[in-house]
């Protein structure tokens, strides 16, 4: 923290990451030091009586948490000063009922007014809300005609609504409706066993399974004050890694289908189908669903899959590299990526990007270096960071990032440990616990903190990346073609699953 | 990029060998399809995705189905950008219900015949969200479901012995 005399010198829960509560004085300062960039946002949730808030200080490395008592079931707004924090505190009225005073946009966001009840995770009952017609953001002009897409959109991809404007073929201005896949896993959590819960927790996003059950599983170890096996961690780290280079490949090709070029889609997709058949001889399942689990892993890794796997990544490279060679040579294919969806680095910062999308404008932020967790620590791997911002530089942060992933699997195969894969949770999980873990998933940084009682979940709270870089894909495609959407869409590849929760 | 061409010329496809149709779905078919679904369903199938709630693991993996090992195009079924140009809905996920009037709708407007197919086994019980408030939860409790394939998600391989038996009833003889 910049101003440590902000924080009193006791917090609640300490290592590895300390909350602290505060009161509306510190919350205001905090939320100074949000404005002026010395901490980015990572976290808003609540509990019956509290807030919740998680801020990143660059400068230190370092995630604290702060809580603010409630009064009267209202706080002070971050979003009035701090734009990022805007939709978090929409969805979090909708589920609570909790009131950010002052917030300058009051229309719901998750709730569409089609549940039975209103602020389910609220304690009591309430009476449920008449549903308003939603209103989108005014657009005035000469010429200015509206577009509306979604929420089932043309493509095999998840829902969400986009309103378009737009005067002849420029975007003027893009507008998000989400929530439409939201399941309820807030609620869902609440009362569960940490166990069984890892299967919902494997289930907000699926693309990123791995990413979310391991998130999950630090954070119920670290409220648990234990740790898994070494080989698990190495293990758990192979997974991540065949999934960063599962949806790099896959999405490095999409992205050059929405260019019309399917000779690369056709190849880069035969890389990924490699990649899945793979992590499903190692691991039993395409995805390593739920085999990442609290206290370890569910399955190890035979001797036969680890050499089979260490066979295929030297080849696999080579083709690799040749693809890249296509799509670097291809002048057409440029033409359409090069300065089309623009990122500006002042945004990607102000909101605190992670992911592709913040390194390839400038922000160097990668949780598996800059919060260094077990065993990236111990292996070697560069960051790219790139400022283009537009979309050729996302695909070219995603481009290296696989070149680096090739190594690093060599690296985990080499040096995986031998020994136990899973340890028995503690018998007596008595008392109030919290944990809290922060995980670099393919698309970025996932967030999770979790409150247990007596061995089940009061209360456990995931952010996506995708909640700081969907604003972002709306300030981006401003002034380039409706055509071109597709494209600064896919370059991005946010969740609407694991944003809408 | 002349390279990679000639490369592909000279290899040998990957395309696999195709499955035989599932016959769990061939039982579940033989049921439901009627005369007039071997008459349309016997040429070729114009699929409509309909992601109604799901994690995206279920999108992933029939987004898989059109790569080089898959080729779902060699039997004649092929995804079409809207629901009034489509034979069959494939739909996935428990139906939140903030999706449920959307699912409803592209039904609605899917011109008849029309067959459903109901993918994962969110679609079929509504999987781990099935208790939750904001899920209605099995999509045939929300418009009429032909076939089912389970999985978690279900496997490229399994969507396609599933699609298959929809080829395979639809061009023989109704079995009563």
């Amino acid at each position: 923290m910049t101003n440590p005399k902000s924080l009193s010198s006791d917090p609640v829960t300490k290592a590895p990451w300390p909350r602290y509560v505060v009161d509306t004085i510190v919350w205001h300062i905090m939320i100074d030091q949000l404005v002026e960039g010395s901490l980015s946002l990572c976290g808003l949730w609540a509990e019956s009586d509290k807030i919740h808030m998680s801020v990143y200080d660059e400068s230190a490395s370092d995630i604290k948490i702060i809580s603010l008592p409630l009064e009267d079931g209202k706080y002070p707004s971050v979003s009035s000063r701090h734009p990022p924090a805007l939709r978090l505190e929409r969805a979090l009225y909708d589920m609570s009922g909790i009131i950010a005073v002052g917030c300058p946009d009051t229309r719901p966001w998750l709730d569409h007014g089609q549940w039975a009840l209103s602020f389910p995770l609220a304690d009591g009952s309430f009476i449920k809300k008449t549903p308003s017609e939603y209103v989108f953001l005014p657009v005035e002009g000469d010429g200015i005609h509206q577009i509306p897409v979604g929420p089932i959109h043309a493509g095999i991809i998840e829902p969400g609504h986009f309103r378009f404007s737009a005067n002849g073929e420029t975007v003027i201005r893009l507008e998000e409706r989400l929530g439409y896949v939201h399941k309820g896993v807030e609620k869902l959590f609440q009362g569960k066993d940490v166990i069984s819960a890892a299967k919902i927790a494997g289930r907000i996003s699926g693309d990123s399974t791995v990413a979310y059950a391991l998130a999950y599983a630090l954070a119920v170890e670290t409220a648990l004050e234990i740790k898994a096996p070494e080989r698990a961690q190495w293990l758990r780290a192979l997974m991540a890694e065949l999934e960063r280079l599962a949806n790099h490949c896959g999405d490095i090709g999409a992205v050059c289908n929405d260019a019309a070029f399917s000779l690369l889609h056709a190849h880069f997709g035969v890389l990924r189908e490699e990649v899945l058949q793979l992590t499903e001889l190692c691991f039993g399942h395409r995805l390593s669903m739920d085999v990442i689990c609290p206290g370890g892993v569910s399955t190890d890794l035979t001797p036969d899959a680890a050499k089979r796997l260490e066979e295929w990544l030297e080849p696999a490279e080579k083709r690799f590299n040749k693809l890249v060679q296509v799509y670097d040579d291809c002048a057409s294919l440029k033409n359409r990526t090069q300065n089309t969806g623009f990122v500006r680095e002042d945004l990607v910062r102000t909101y605190g990007v992670g992911g592709f999308v913040g390194r390839a404008s400038g922000r160097n932020f990668d949780a598996r270096k800059n919060l260094s967790y077990s065993p990236y620590d111990q292996l070697t791997f560069d960051v790219t960071v790139l400022n283009a911002g537009d979309v050729n530089a996302r695909v070219w942060v995603r481009i290296c990032e696989v070149t680096q992933v090739f190594s690093l699997l060599r690296q985990l195969l080499m040096k995986l440990p031998s020994g136990a894969i899973v340890y028995q949770l503690p018998e007596s999980l008595v008392g109030d616990r919290e944990g809290m873990a922060i995980v670099e998933g393919f698309r970025g940084d996932i967030f999770m903190w979790l409150h247990i009682c007596d061995g089940r979940l009061v209360r456990c709270y995931a952010r996506d990346p995708s909640w700081f870089q969907w604003p972002l894909l709306e300030n981006c495609i401003k002034g380039n073609i409706v055509a071109d959407f597709p494209l600064c869409n896919k370059s991005f590849n946010c969740s609407y699953s694991g944003h809408d929760g | 990029m002349n390279s990679l061409f000639l490369q592909s010329f000279l290899k040998t496809p990957l395309t696999i060998k195709a499955p035989d149709p599932d016959e769990a779905a061939l039982r579940e078919l033989a049921e439901a399809l009627d005369l007039r679904a071997r008459e349309v369903l016997s040429h070729s199938i114009s699929i409509r995705e309909i992601d109604a709630g799901s994690c995206n693991g279920c999108e992933l993996e029939i987004h898989a189905l059109q790569n080089s090992f898959y080729d779902l195009d060699r039997f004649g079924i092929k995804f079409v950008a809207s629901p009034k140009h489509a034979d069959v809905l494939l739909v996935t996920g428990p139906v939140t219900h903030n999706m449920k009037f959307a699912l409803q709708r592209a039904y609605d407007v899917t011109p008849d015949p029309k067959w459903v197919v109901a993918v994962g086994d969110c679609a079929w019980n509504g999987g781990v969200f099935r208790e939750s408030y904001a899920c209605v939860g099995a999509v045939s409790s929300v418009i009429p479901v032909d076939l089912h394939i389970r999985g978690c998600p279900p496997k490229p391989i399994d969507l396609l012995k599933g699609l298959l038996a929809l080829l395979e009833v639809a061009s023989r003889p109704k079995i009563k």
